[in-house]
């Protein structure tokens, strides 16, 4: 019992030092810009300022930011799934030649955040003219995202025994349809686990949209935001009621794959 | 693929300031990374850097791990908070901190006061910047370090401590003698992912530095940034170079990695 108890007070001791910057961010969002600016500083508002959310979504540059933001997730992540889901179907059921070339390919590449590669990015896309285009960050997104969907998709592809689609075959349903009726509504929670994660991937990346888009009216949230606060203006109240924003719905999503995340990002290796 | 090759391409060549390619030069830009004067500072911080910043995460996330596999109430809070610098954009917790840190405004120095210490320029001083930095990215890499040997946890069967037990293992020399050899594959798979990642990361060094002139507190990584993007040397076959030496760098870390799995069991 007291042991239970003393697990508790840590446990809640460890949830504070995680949340405590994040409720800094929220309650600097909610207070007047004035107040930014008192010494000593304060952690509660004088004045609570909620307006400051309506601001920031009322703002259209930010909401271009979100456009763009949305945009290049939703893009990249559908196309993540396209390339993703028969490529994990094939290697979960089929082997062939390569097949370990293959998957290793796969791992290597999710070990390569873009960031190591962002000049050789840079030099691609500018040698193919594509600088400041949403296509040049739809597709380097898919591309760093591709390799996690692949394997955890692997996995849920893999667990389904052979028996229901044999079964399916002698109930009278052919290849495809046994595919789109049985393999992937039981897989969904995998595909929603990959989706979810590639759309965050997308969601958060800073260094290629910074690097690839110049024009900062093309430029998503992550980027984009940053002009809240800079050598000039020093908006930190909107720049954290933006982040709020823009942090809020993810952790929720997060919330939804989390059991299934590890075994994605270890890919198999804890067991 | 691609963009590896055309990095290696470009950092065998030489480029304008607006970019335009002028032909190769072979391995010059290379000869030219190692005369870079701030190149041994840069390397020493991403030394720094790495090391500490998974040497901490792992202690602290081995404690974590612990805490969040016993069953007590308001343990699902705790993964919820946990799950929170994981999902939340980097370059938006970098500027929170930036935030926290602050000078004049910051909470971190109003509790300082508050302790009775002297406020601290945390991000001006050269004494305070790199710690708070690592402190950063300890905490941004807590959560993935935390779930992975939490994962690891859970597949160590509890008749192995019955069995310890039995044979009269104390709490400590339990944990010492069994719980940490049955997770050295998870701490390993945590160790080196962390490692890539950490050295990996950009928006933490590069947003929380911002306000320092030069490169004395740069990791390779934003090194190579500012000598492509920002700095008034804008090459980009220099910032090639150095791209190249920390993709190795980093093949060197899967490379390792993948012979700590191949050694334990079959590939999946």
């Amino acid at each position: 019992m007291i042991r239970r108890a003393a697990l508790s007070g840590a446990g809640l001791l460890v949830a504070a030092a995680l949340l405590a910057p994040y409720a800094v961010m929220l309650l600097t969002a909610l207070r007047p810009e004035a107040e930014l600016r008192v010494t000593p500083p304060r952690l509660w508002p004088v004045e609570w300022r909620p307006q400051n959310f309506w601001t920031v979504l009322l703002d259209p540059e930010f909401q271009s930011w979100f456009t763009v933001s949305l945009v290049v997730a939703v893009a990249s992540t559908v196309l993540v799934l396209v390339a993703a889901v028969p490529a994990a179907y094939h290697t979960a059921r089929h082997r062939f030649p390569g097949r370990g070339a293959f998957l290793f390919l796969v791992l290597v590449t999710q070990m390569f955040a873009p960031t190591a590669l962002v000049v050789g990015l840079y030099r691609e896309f500018f040698e193919l003219g594509l600088i400041n285009t949403y296509t040049a960050l739809i597709a380097v997104n898919a591309a760093f995202n591709l390799a996690f969907a692949i394997w955890i998709l692997r996995a849920f592809f893999a667990s389904i025994p052979r028996e229901i689609e044999e079964a399916a075959a002698v109930d009278g349903c052919g290849q495809a349809g046994a595919l789109f009726r049985i393999i992937l509504p039981v897989a969904l929670p995998g595909i929603v686990t990959a989706a979810i994660f590639a759309f965050i991937a997308a969601w958060n990346e800073y260094i290629v949209a910074l690097t690839l888009m110049t024009d900062t009216s093309m430029r998503p949230l992550t980027v984009g935001i940053t002009s809240y606060v800079t050598a000039y203006v020093q908006h930190w109240d909107l720049l954290f009621a933006a982040s709020v924003i823009a942090i809020v719905p993810v952790v929720v999503l997060f919330a939804l794959i989390e059991p299934y995340l590890v075994g994605g990002l270890t890919a198999g290796s804890v067991k | 693929m691609y963009p590896a090759v055309e990095l290696v391409r470009a950092s065998l060549g030489r480029y304008s300031i607006t970019g335009l390619y002028q032909g190769a030069v072979g391995p010059r830009n290379y000869v030219r990374l190692l005369e870079q004067e701030a190149l041994p500072a840069v390397v020493g911080n991403t030394l720094v850097w790495v090391t500490v910043v998974v040497a901490v995460t792992i202690g602290l996330s081995l404690g974590l791990a612990q805490l969040l596999n016993e069953a007590f109430p308001g343990r699902r809070l705790v993964r919820w908070a946990l799950i929170v610098p994981w999902a939340a954009s980097l370059i938006m917790t970098a500027k929170l901190f930036v935030w926290i840190y602050d000078y004049y405004f910051g909470l971190l120095n109003r509790a300082m006061a508050a302790a009775g210490w002297a406020p601290v320029d945390w991000l001006g001083d050269d004494r305070t910047v790199m710690g708070a930095m690592i402190a950063v990215g300890v905490f941004v890499s807590l959560p993935f370090t935390t779930y992975v040997l939490l994962a690891g946890l859970q597949t160590i069967p509890g008749e192995v401590y019955e069995a310890a037990r039995v044979d009269g293992a104390g709490g400590w020399r339990r944990y010492r003698w069994v719980t940490l050899p049955l997770l050295q594959p998870a701490l390993l798979v945590a160790a080196v992912l962390n490692l890539i990642y950490v050295f990996n990361s950009f928006p933490i060094v590069w947003t929380l530095n911002d306000r320092n002139p030069g490169f004395a507190h740069d990791t390779m990584i934003t090194f190579m940034y500012k000598i492509a993007f920002k700095s008034a040397l804008r090459d980009v076959g220099l910032a090639a170079a150095l791209g190249v030496v920390n993709v190795l760098l980093i093949l060197l870390a899967v490379v390792a990695y993948l012979r700590v799995l191949r050694g334990r069991e079959e590939p999946a």
